[in-house]
C-alpha cells in the first residue's frame, strides 16, 4: 500500500510543480456536487483515481472504531460492520455502488438518522492524509476522545477535497438497534413541522423523520420495549416496507428526487414555519433539513435569491443539491470575514491550490 | 506600550475595577487548575460586553500585546496560565443565559455562563445540555469549547463538539466570525470543529448556541465490584459487544474507592480490585431490560458483588463517589496531578500494570478513575509540593504515562488540553509535518501568534531540544524490547 501512497504523493508533487488542478475522485457517485474546476486557464484538470487505495485496517468491534483506506467502497465497510451487529450511524447516501469512504467523508452527507444520530463530522475520529504538498499527515486517531492538536479530521469532513486526499480514516461505529418500526400519520406541514419538533424535544426514539405529500412519516429504533412503548404515546400506522422507504430518501430514488427539476437543499432552524417558495419541498431531520424541487424553467436568478434569503433568515443555508448544468455558485456565499478564514486555510493544507480548486466556492 | 499606558487606554472604555494591575489584584489569576504552574500577567481585563472584548483584542492586536483567555479558571493544563507581558482576558463577566428555546431545544449564552446554569434553566422544559465535566458547578461554556470537555455521559451523548450549533468568535484583530448556524450543518469548511478545543490558540468565543437534549425517563445505574482489574476491562468489551451503549460507564481502582468511601459512604466494595458503574438510561421499560441484561454481562463476566440502585437516592449515592474522586485525592495528599491520556481499551490492563510499575519505581502513589467506556484514563498521581524535588518526580512519572498512552495507540490528552502541561508530549504524538500544519492552522487566524502564545502546539525547536523519541500510531522503536 506504501507504493499506492507514494504515487500519490508524486502525482500531487508533479501537479503542484506545474500549479495543474487535480480533482481527486473515487468512485464518482458524487461528480455532481459541487461547482465545476478546472485549471487556471480554465483547461480541463487532471484527476487523481483513488479508488486504489482500498481496505478495512483496523475494525475491533468492542472498541466501537473502524479505521479503513478511503477506497474502501462504502457498501463493502457498511457489510463488514452489519456482520458484527453494527454500523455507521450517519446512514451516509452512497447515490452508487461505486461510493467509497473517501467519497462520503469528503462530501460530508449524512442521511435521514442525522438529527437524532449525528453527522459523518461527528464520527470522524481521524485521518491520515496527504497534503498539497503530497506530505503523509496524520491528525485525530482511534479513540474516543482526542483533543492534542486542532482537530484536523472534521475539518477535512466535508471539504470536497479541496484541501487534501485522505488515505486512513478512522470512524465511530455504533450498534445497530435491536428494533425499528416505521410510522405513517397523516397531517399538513405545519402540523408536522410542530410535531417533530414537540417530539424531538421529549425522551422519544424517534432515528429519522421524513414529511411529504400530506404524510409524516418517522422511524423508532431502539430497544424493543422503547419501541413497543414509544409507539403507543405516538400514534400511527406501520408501513411494511419501513427501510426500503428509508433506502429511497437516503439515496434519493424516492419520486420526490425525480430527474430534470433543480435540486436544492436547504438547512436551516428546525422550527422554521412552512418556507414560501416556488417548487414542491419535502422535510426531513426534525423539519431541518427541507428539500425544495425547482422546475428548469423557473430557474431564474430571482428565484435563486429568495432561495438563498429564505434560508439565511431562517438561520441557516441553501445549497443547489442537484441541476442541469454547470454552476459556479452551488454553496452558499459566505459573509466576507469567514470567507477569509476559509482561503487562509486553504492556502496552508493546499498552497499552490492544486486540490479541486472552485468546487466549493470560486476563492478556494 | 508599557502596562500604564495600557491601563489608561483600556480604562477609557472600561469601569476602573474591570482592569486589573496591582500585584495583589493579579494573584487570583496566576494560574488556573493546574497550580504547579503560576505566573501573574501583566494586566487582567475583565470585560462585560462583546464590544469591550473586541475593543480589548484591537488595542492589543495593534501594540502585538499577547492575549490569554480564561474562562472560570478550572482547566487542568495550565490553558489558561497567564503571560508576563500580556493581558488575561477574562471572559467570566459575559454571563448572561441571551435565549432559550424550548421548542428548537437551544440555548444561547455569553461564554462565562457556568456548565451547570445551562441545564437549571432548561429543567423547566425537561431539557438538559449534555455534557457534564465533573468540575460542571464551575467551568464556563467557553472554556468547556475551547477544550473540547467531556463527562461521564459522554459515550452516548457526546463531547462539546457534538453539542454545540453555533459560535460568535472574535479574531485577534477584534473580526466577528458567525461559525455554525442554526440548522444542523453550515456552508464552508468546518470551523465550528476547528474552534472546539483549541484551547483559546484561534479566537475568542463570545456567544455559544448549545444543543438541549430531553431529560430521559428513567435512570438507573449498576455497581459491579471485580477481583481484577482485567475482568473488569472485560466485562467493559462485554456490555459494548452485546450491542449495548451505556449512558455512563466508568471504573476506579482499590486505591481510589478506599480513598472516596472514607468520607463519603457510597457502599463501595473495599476488596474489589476494580469497581464498575455502569448506568442506563431512556424509557422506563427500555431501562429495564437494559439493567437486566448489564447484570448478567457482569455476572458472565466475573462480577464478585453487583449492586442495582433501587431509586434516584442510591442512584446519586452510587455515582457520588466518582464523581468525588479528585476532591479525595486531594484529602489523602496534599498534591495530585492529574493525567488524561485516552487508549484504545483493549489495552486497558497493559497500561495499568505500567502505571503500576512507575508507581512503584517513582515510590509515588498513583490512583485510577477511568472513562472506560471511552477509553479516557485519568491517573492522579499523589505527591508532596513541599518535599524538595517531588514535583519534578511527578512530572517524569506523568510524561511517562502519557508516553505509554501514545505507544499503546492512543493519546496524551482526552478531553483536558495540551495546555502548557503536555506541550512536549506533543513531540511524541505528532511529526514535524503534522507540528507544521497545527501553526499555520493558528496562523490563518492569528499569523502574529498573539492568542495564547507558547500553549498547545510545540515549536519545532522546542522538540529539538526536549529530544522526545517520536512515537507514532503505536509504533515504537525496538519493539522487541519490553517497557513496562
Ligand atoms: C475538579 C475538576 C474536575 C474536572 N472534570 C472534568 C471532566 O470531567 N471533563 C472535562 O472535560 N474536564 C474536566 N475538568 C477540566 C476543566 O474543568 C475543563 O477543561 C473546563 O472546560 C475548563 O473551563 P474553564 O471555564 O474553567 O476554562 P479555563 O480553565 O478558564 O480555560 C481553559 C482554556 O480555555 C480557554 N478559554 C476559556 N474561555 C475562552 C473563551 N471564551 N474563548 C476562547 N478560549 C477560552 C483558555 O485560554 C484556556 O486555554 C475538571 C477540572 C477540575 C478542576
Amino acid at each position: 500500500m506504501q507504493e499506492i501512497i507514494d504515487q500519490f504523493a508524486d502525482t500531487i508533487r508533479a501537479a503542484a510543480r506545474e500549479s495543474a488542478s487535480l480533482l481527486i475522485r473515487s468512485g464518482g457517485t458524487k461528480d455532481f456536487y459541487g461547482n465545476r474546476t478546472a485549471n487556471p486557464d480554465g483547461s480541463e484538470g487532471g484527476i487523481l483515481n483513488a479508488t486504489a487505495y482500498t481496505g478495512i485496517v483496523d475494525y475491533e468491534p468492542t472498541e466501537l472504531v473502524v479505521t479503513a483506506r478511503a477506497g474502501t467502497r462504502l457498501a463493502e465497510l457498511e457489510t463488514e460492520l452489519r456482520k458484527r451487529g453494527q454500523m455507521l450511524a450517519f446512514e451516509p447516501p452512497h447515490f452508487g455502488p461505486g461510493a467509497t469512504l473517501g467519497g462520503c467523508v469528503a462530501s460530508g452527507l449524512s442521511g435521514p438518522r442525522r438529527a437524532s444520530a449525528g453527522a459523518v463530522r461527528d464520527f470522524v475520529l481521524g485521518v491520515r492524509m496527504l497534503d498539497g504538498r503530497g506530505d503523509d499527515l496524520s491528525f485525530g486517531g482511534q479513540v474516543m476522545k482526542n483533543v492534542a492538536g486542532y482537530d484536523v479530521s472534521r475539518l477535512m469532513t466535508g471539504s470536497m477535497g479541496t484541501l487534501g486526499l485522505l488515505l486512513d480514516v478512522s470512524l465511530k461505529v455504533l450498534p445497530l438497534p435491536a428494533a425499528e418500526l416505521t410510522l405513517r400519520l397523516p397531517m399538513n406541514e405545519a402540523e408536522a413541522i410542530d410535531k417533530m419538533n414537540l417530539w424531538a424535544g421529549k425522551p422519544l426514539p424517534v432515528s429519522a423523520t421524513c414529511f411529504c405529500d400530506g404524510e409524516l412519516i418517522f422511524r423508532l429504533s431502539g430497544a424493543a420495549p422503547a419501541v413497543r412503548a414509544a409507539r403507543t404515546i405516538m400514534g400511527g400506522v406501520e408501513i411494511a416496507e419501513g427501510a426500503a422507504f428509508w433506502q429511497s430518501i437516503r439515496e434519493q430514488t424516492h419520486s420526490f428526487f425525480q430527474p430534470g427539476k433543480q435540486l436544492w437543499r436547504l438547512s436551516i432552524k428546525s422550527t422554521t414555519p412552512p418556507l414560501s417558495l416556488p417548487g414542491k419541498q419535502l422535510i426531513e431531520w426534525g423539519g431541518a433539513l427541507r428539500w425544495l424541487a425547482v422546475d428548469m424553467d423557473a430557474d431564474t436568478d430571482a428565484v435563486h435569491t429568495a432561495i438563498r434569503n429564505t434560508a439565511k433568515d431562517a438561520g441557516g443555508h441553501a445549497t443547489l443539491f442537484r441541476s442541469d448544468g454547470p454552476c459556479a455558485s452551488v454553496f452558499h456565499p459566505l459573509a466576507p470575514a469567514l470567507m477569509n478564514i476559509n482561503r487562509r486555510l486553504k492556502e496552508k493544507f493546499d498552497p499552490k491550490r492544486i486540490f479541486s480548486p472552485g468546487r466549493m466556492y470560486p476563492e478556494i | 506600550m508599557n502596562s500604564l499606558e495600557l491601563v489608561t487606554r483600556l480604562r477609557t472604555f472600561l469601569p476602573p475595577e474591570a482592569v486589573l494591575h496591582e500585584k495583589e489584584d493579579l494573584r487570583p489569576y496566576e494560574c488556573d487548575g493546574l497550580s504547579a504552574y503560576r505566573q501573574t500577567p501583566m494586566i487582567v481585563a475583565l470585560p462585560q460586553t462583546e464590544d469591550e472584548v473586541a475593543q480589548i483584542l484591537r488595542i492589543c492586536h495593534a501594540s502585538k500585546i499577547p492575549v490569554v483567555a480564561r474562562g472560570a479558571g478550572t482547566g487542568l493544563s495550565g490553558g489558561a496560565l497567564p503571560h508576563a507581558e500580556g493581558v488575561l482576558l477574562s471572559l467570566a463577566k459575559l454571563k448572561r443565559i441571551l435565549e432559550l428555546d424550548p421548542v428548537a431545544r437551544t440555548a444561547r449564552v455569553q461564554p462565562g455562563v457556568r456548565n451547570l446554569a445551562i441545564s437549571e434553566a432548561a429543567a423547566n422544559y425537561g431539557l438538559y445540555y449534555a455534557p457534564d465535566p465533573s468540575s460542571q458547578i464551575a467551568c464556563s461554556i467557553g472554556g468547556n469549547v475551547a477544550e473540547n470537555s467531556g463527562g461521564v455521559h459522554c459515550l452516548k451523548y457526546g463531547l462539546t463538539v457534538h453539542n454545540i450549533l453555533e459560535l460568535r468568535v472574535l479574531t485577534i484583530e477584534g473580526e466577528l466570525l458567525e461559525i455554525g448556524g442554526g440548522g444542523l450543518d453550515a456552508a464552508g469548511y468546518d470551523l465550528l470543529a476547528l474552534m472546539t478545543g483549541s484551547e483559546g490558540m484561534l479566537g475568542i468565543v463570545t456567544e455559544v448556541t448549545v444543543k438541549l437534549t430531553p431529560r430521559p425517563e428513567k435512570a438507573q445505574v449498576v455497581l459491579a465490584a471485580f477481583d481484577d482489574i482485567r475482568k473488569a476491562g472485560d466485562a467493559v468489551a462485554n456490555v459494548i459487544a452485546a450491542g449495548i451503549i451505556p449512558a455512563g460507564m466508568e471504573m476506579m481502582d482499590k486505591i481510589t474507592t478506599r480513598a472516596v468511601e472514607e468520607y463519603i459512604h457510597a457502599g463501595y466494595n473495599l476488596e474489589a480490585a476494580a469497581i464498575l458503574l455502569c448506568e442506563s438510561d431512556g424509557a422506563t421499560e427500555e431501562v429495564t431490560e437494559e439493567i437486566q441484561r448489564v447484570n448478567e454481562i457482569m455476572k458472565q463476566s466475573g462480577a464478585i458483588e453487583i449492586r442495582t440502585s433501587r431509586d434516584e437516592a442510591e442512584r446519586l449515592r452510587f455515582w457520588a463517589g466518582r464523581k468525588a474522586a479528585f476532591p479525595a485525592a486531594g484529602r489523602v495528599s496534599p498534591d495530585y496531578y492529574c493525567m488524561d491520556g485516552t487508549i484504545p481499551r483493549k489495552n486497558l490492563a497493559k497500561v495499568l500494570s505500567g502505571i503500576e510499575a512507575l508507581s512503584a519505581e517513582y515510590g509515588l502513589r498513583c490512583m485510577n478513575v477511568f472513562h472506560a467506556g471511552d477509553g479516557n484514563l485519568h491517573p492522579l498521581i499523589l505527591y508532596d509540593a513541599n518535599r524538595p524535588g517531588e514535583l519534578e518526580l511527578t512530572e517524569e512519572f506523568g510524561a511517562k504515562i502519557l508516553q505509554m498512552c501514545i505507544q499503546a495507540g492512543g493519546t496524551i490528552t482526552g478531553e483536558h488540553g495540551v495546555g502548557i502541561e503536555k506541550i512536549n508530549q506533543m513531540c511524541s504524538q505528532f511529526k514535524t509535518g503534522e507540528l507544521e500544519m497545527f501553526h499555520a492552522v493558528k496562523a490563518a487566524f492569528d499569523p502574529d501568534g498573539l492568542l495564547n502564545p507558547g500553549k498547545a502546539v510545540p515549536t519545532l525547536r522546542r522538540c529539538a531540544e526536549h529530544g522526545a523519541m517520536h512515537v507514532h500510531r503505536g509504533e515504537e522503536k525496538f519493539p522487541e524490547l519490553p517497557r513496562f
